[in-house]
């Protein structure tokens, strides 16, 4: 036992030696560019000449979703990688994400319902859009709820991973729902042929905002992914104490720390 | 200055879209910073009794 998990953490030691230099940068880079974005999505922007100042909430929006489907592609190619490899990280990275891409798909939802309602004059419709939108959420506390369900932690990850993956589906069926189906809901207009159709005025909030939610991502990730790791070497040095020298281990248990299982 | 938070008459849509993810975000980044220094110092206390 011992040997191979000393193999398993050979390379997330070099993770973890990474994660420490690069946090404080993605912290900053985090920080700084929400700054920005706040500060060009809610002052130094013009209101839209159809949808007046509602067009500030597509500063939140479309980031938001934007980064709830990045996320789930990152959920679900770390998933097929630890899958098919069987890759220590790719685990980890997975679990890491999928509470940040549930959170963003939330933020989404909301924020789109709040701007459908003075535009559309509804908070919601059943079209498919917003409907694989609200499946894409469901997929995530799929996914969660997964990773928790088994004793055998292993096990719970790799029921996790086939979902999903199978729910990779749904990423273009968000996608390209809006030039499928009929809908309320508007169609592309900057990842599109042709180069995007909004004035730079409202381009410069959005991409900076995007970017700023990207940094966050990839901030929380990396945070806890680095959180799993430690946690998963505390627990084999508890496993070896215990094996080993059980009464050292007894006291060391009521003595120290245990580390934090929510969130 | 009342004038800017009236949001042109879409303050009830406009401020709680950014009051939500704002919420969420800091929520959800404090609990991850938590969870990351549990885990460290954690460790540290296991680590510095094994090199006893």
């Amino acid at each position: 036992m011992s040997g191979s998990a000393f193999h398993r953490f050979a390379n997330p030691g070099r993770f973890l030696r990474l994660a420490s230099r690069i946090l404080p940068w993605l912290a900053a880079a985090t920080a700084l560019s929400f700054a920005v974005g706040l500060y060009f999505a809610l002052w130094a922007s013009p209101p839209d000449y159809q949808q007046k100042d509602t067009v500030r909430i597509m500063y939140v929006h479309v980031p938001a979703a934007w980064i709830a489907m990045f996320a789930y592609g990152w959920v679900g190619l770390c998933s097929a990688a630890a899958l098919i490899w069987r890759h220590p990280l790719a685990d980890v990275a997975a679990e890491a994400a999928s509470p940040i891409g549930a959170t963003f798909t939330f933020i989404a939802l909301v924020s789109g319902s709040l701007w459908g309602r003075p535009m559309w004059g509804t908070y919601w419709v059943w079209d498919a859009r917003l409907t694989s939108f609200l499946l894409l959420f469901f997929l995530y506390l799929g996914h969660l709820a997964l990773l928790n369900a088994f004793d055998d932690r292993q096990r719970g990850r790799r029921v996790a991973a086939v979902l999903a993956v199978v729910g990779m589906i749904d990423l273009p069926i968000i996608k390209f729902a809006v030039d499928w189906w009929n809908t309320l809901h508007q169609p592309a207009s900057v990842l599109k042929m042709g180069g995007p159709s909004i004035d730079a005025s409202m381009l410069r909030p959005l991409l900076i905002m995007a970017l700023a939610c990207q940094c966050y991502f990839f901030l929380t990730t990396v945070m806890r992914m680095r959180a799993l790791l430690l946690e998963a070497r505390q627990r084999t040095l508890a496993y070896r104490r215990n094996t080993t020298r059980p009464r050292a281990a007894a006291t060391m248990m009521t003595g120290g720390t245990t580390g934090g299982s929510g969130a | 200055m009342s004038e800017y938070f009236a949001m042109g008459g879409y303050a009830a849509f406009i401020w709680p879209s950014y009051g939500v993810a704002a919420l969420l975000l800091v929520v959800l980044f404090l609990l991850s910073a938590r969870r990351l220094h549990a885990a460290e110092r954690a460790l540290d206390d296991k680590e510095m009794a094994e090199d006893e």
